[in-house]
């Protein structure tokens, strides 16, 4: 963090409002001063952060910000891009995955991933949700049909799609397409759930839906949400980091972000002077 | 008056495409009128309008050459005007002697006697009077000409299915691995030097084939005939090798790239993601791919021609020589007399090549379109 902005002192935690950060014990994210690079360019500089478990996290800057890169350091996503050079430290469950011999297989199975444009598999709406469940050894006919319900129910979307299971999903909807991918992420029951700006491609009552969808299953998952739309995490978040050309400026409680940043940067940005 | 000035500066665009809409149709009048060609000139056989029967009247005795009128004789003869009134009396002369003397050499044969174009032995097993059974024989030559076109359709079906059975698996397996798995420096490489094959003229194949494979392939199986139908697929599917690959790895790649993140953000390997999710999404361009190779496989002549043996016999081994129907008519068109039962036989060959590739397309983009709209979700 630059020290251009001097911090402002900060008033008394308000009751009833989740613990800032720093007071937090038990994180399940936990990153130390790390750092990525595309090629000679870098993206991220020495971010240093711990996301709550339980909790919905936002992550909001201006566009190329690196928030969506950072969020898929989580997950290894950025291993697909062969000039990235990741250093410093990123612990999920305290376990370091960013070293060599980190199953990446087993660690996606943990952190699950929802995408900017729904993708559907070109396959039917079961085979869609059941696909996981099948990557991951499951074979039993009965618990991939009990699995698809609870997960279509878990997204909101079993009542609309349960006469149809068996046609492609591609016939869906876009925001019923969306869904059913975050029924399809949370089908193999990840610890944690990432979503790069899930809603941006969709309607205002599609991403109504898909909001209330996220404060539903934070109750069973940690997820982290990248966004552009700033009401939308005021909305659903509980916490928001500010990203600012690849540095962390500002990382608190949603409530304080919002209405009393500690930094002019944030000030700037969520008031809307500039992004 | 900004307003109007726009319409003039439009007429170079409807002239460039009034221009490209004349070249499309000139090419779609040139399949046209090449159809109509083959057809026209294998038609009198389709209907039955041509004989081959070799039975002759009796040859008229010389001195008919005085009683008969010039126009008569002429016909006798079998001459053109030009020929005819360019010949002295006794060029004449000599031709009536030779006319007997064919005659006195030729052997009564009952198998003179048959139209040989007919369909039943086009088509069926006929026992011919020096043959001790039924058998199927394409043999345009001598006094009887055998045109039975079982062992040259045949021929083509082997040495095809050959190819496909090479080139298909390799070329697929290829395709998925250049697209999917392979890290792009290698791609950069893998990938034009495998359409670099289809830069190969077909003729030089066929000489590779003939000089260095089928040697090669004879003393690694140990088969009897050194030039078969396995060499000949084998050759053939080289030649269709970058069709396919290189239909197949754009299928491939136009798979949106969401598939796979969305595949491996699930905890797919690679592989996994490859196999699962993007060969399902490109099957409708993958069996487009396989369509055209067999189209590419059972047009192809230079390679099967030199390749095959040539030897047109009806036999379900495939190491034995075969003799494809496109060899054929590259060896034999151009022997025939214009317009007689072997040269409209020829044509005929060229029409049922051309109805088995059309038909194969048509049923290909049936399929093709059913498949499509399964993965779209249409019903």
């Amino acid at each position: 963090m630059s020290d251009v902005f001097p911090p402002r002192p900060r008033p008394a935690t308000e009751s009833g409002s989740p613990p800032s950060p720093e007071a937090v014990q038990r994180s399940i994210i936990e990153t130390e001063g790390l750092s990525l690079f595309y090629g000679k360019a870098q993206a991220l500089k020495s971010i240093s952060l711990k996301i709550q478990e339980k909790v919905v996290t936002a992550f909001i800057g201006p566009s190329g910000c690196g928030k969506s890169t950072f969020l898929r350091c989580f997950n290894r996503m950025n291993d697909l891009i062969d000039t990235v050079r990741v250093q410093g430290q990123c612990r999920i469950g305290g376990e370091d995955i960013l070293g060599p011999d980190v199953d990446v297989i087993e660690l996606r199975k943990r952190v699950g991933m929802v995408f900017q444009k729904s993708n559907p598999f070109p396959k039917s709406i079961f085979e869609n949700i059941a696909y996981g469940l099948r990557l991951h050894g499951t074979r039993d006919r009965k618990t991939l049909d009990e699995v698809v319900e609870r997960s279509l129910r878990g997204a909101a979307l079993w009542d609309e799609v349960k006469d149809r299971l068996h046609e492609s999903a591609l016939g869906l909807s876009g925001g019923q397409q969306q869904r059913l991918c975050i029924a399809r992420a949370i089908a193999i029951r990840p610890e944690i759930l990432l979503m790069d700006e899930p809603a941006s491609a969709l309607d205002p009552i599609a991403t109504m839906k898909v909001e209330e969808l996220i404060l539903d299953l934070k109750k069973e998952f940690t997820i982290v949400i990248v966004t552009h739309n700033m009401q939308q995490a005021t909305r659903i978040s509980d916490y928001t980091a500010f990203f600012y050309i690849g540095e962390l400026i500002e990382y608190d409680r949603t409530t304080r972000i919002f209405t009393n940043p500690q930094r002019k940067q944030t000030e700037d940005y969520v008031t809307g002077r500039f992004g | 008056m900004g307003i109007r000035r726009g319409h003039q500066a439009r007429l170079g665009e409807v002239i460039a495409e009034k221009l490209i809409l004349a070249i499309s149709l000139s090419t779609i009048a040139m399949v046209f009128l090449i159809f109509l060609f083959v057809g026209r000139e294998a038609f009198p056989v389709l209907l039955g309008r041509v004989s081959s029967a070799a039975a002759q009247e009796k040859p008229l005795p010389v001195e008919a050459m005085n009683t008969l009128t010039p126009a008569q004789l002429r016909a006798y003869l079998g001459l053109s005007a030009q020929e005819f009134s360019s010949m002295d009396r006794d060029t004449i002369q000599s031709l009536m002697e030779v006319r007997i003397e064919a005659s006195a050499e030729e052997k009564p044969s009952r198998d003179a006697e048959l139209n040989t174009v007919a369909w039943r032995y086009l088509l069926f097993p006929f026992q011919w009077s020096d043959y001790d059974k039924p058998v199927y024989v394409w043999q345009p030559v001598s006094g009887i000409h055998k045109y039975n076109i079982m062992p040259l359709v045949v021929g083509s079906l082997k040495t095809t299915i050959v190819a496909l059975l090479f080139a298909v698996p390799l070329s697929l397996a290829a395709a998925i691995y250049v697209s999917q798995l392979a890290n792009p420096r290698w791609k950069e490489w893998i990938k034009p030097a495998i359409e670099m094959l289809s830069a190969v003229p077909s003729v030089v194949l066929g000489a590779f084939a003939l000089l260095v494979l089928a040697t090669a392939l004879q003393s690694l199986f140990g088969y009897q005939y050194r030039l078969n139908a396995f060499l000949a697929g084998i050759a053939l599917g080289l030649t269709c090798v970058p069709v396919i690959f290189s239909i197949a790895e754009d299928a491939l790649t136009s798979v949106p790239r969401s598939y796979t993140q969305a595949a491996l953000a699930l905890g797919a390997s690679k592989w996994a993601a490859a196999w699962q999710i993007v060969v399902p999404a490109a099957i409708p361009g993958l069996f487009a791919a396989v369509v055209l190779g067999f189209g590419r496989c059972i047009g192809e002549t230079m390679v099967v021609l030199i390749a095959s043996g040539n030897a047109a016999i009806l036999s379900p081994s495939l190491i034995e020589p075969v003799r494809t129907i496109t060899a054929t008519i590259a060896a034999e068109l151009g022997e025939t007399v214009v317009g007689g039962h072997h040269y409209r036989m020829l044509f005929v060959l060229g029409t049922l090549l051309f109805i088995v590739t059309f038909l194969t397309n048509l049923a290909g983009d049936v399929v093709i379109h059913r498949l499509k709209g399964r993965l779209e979700g249409k019903k």
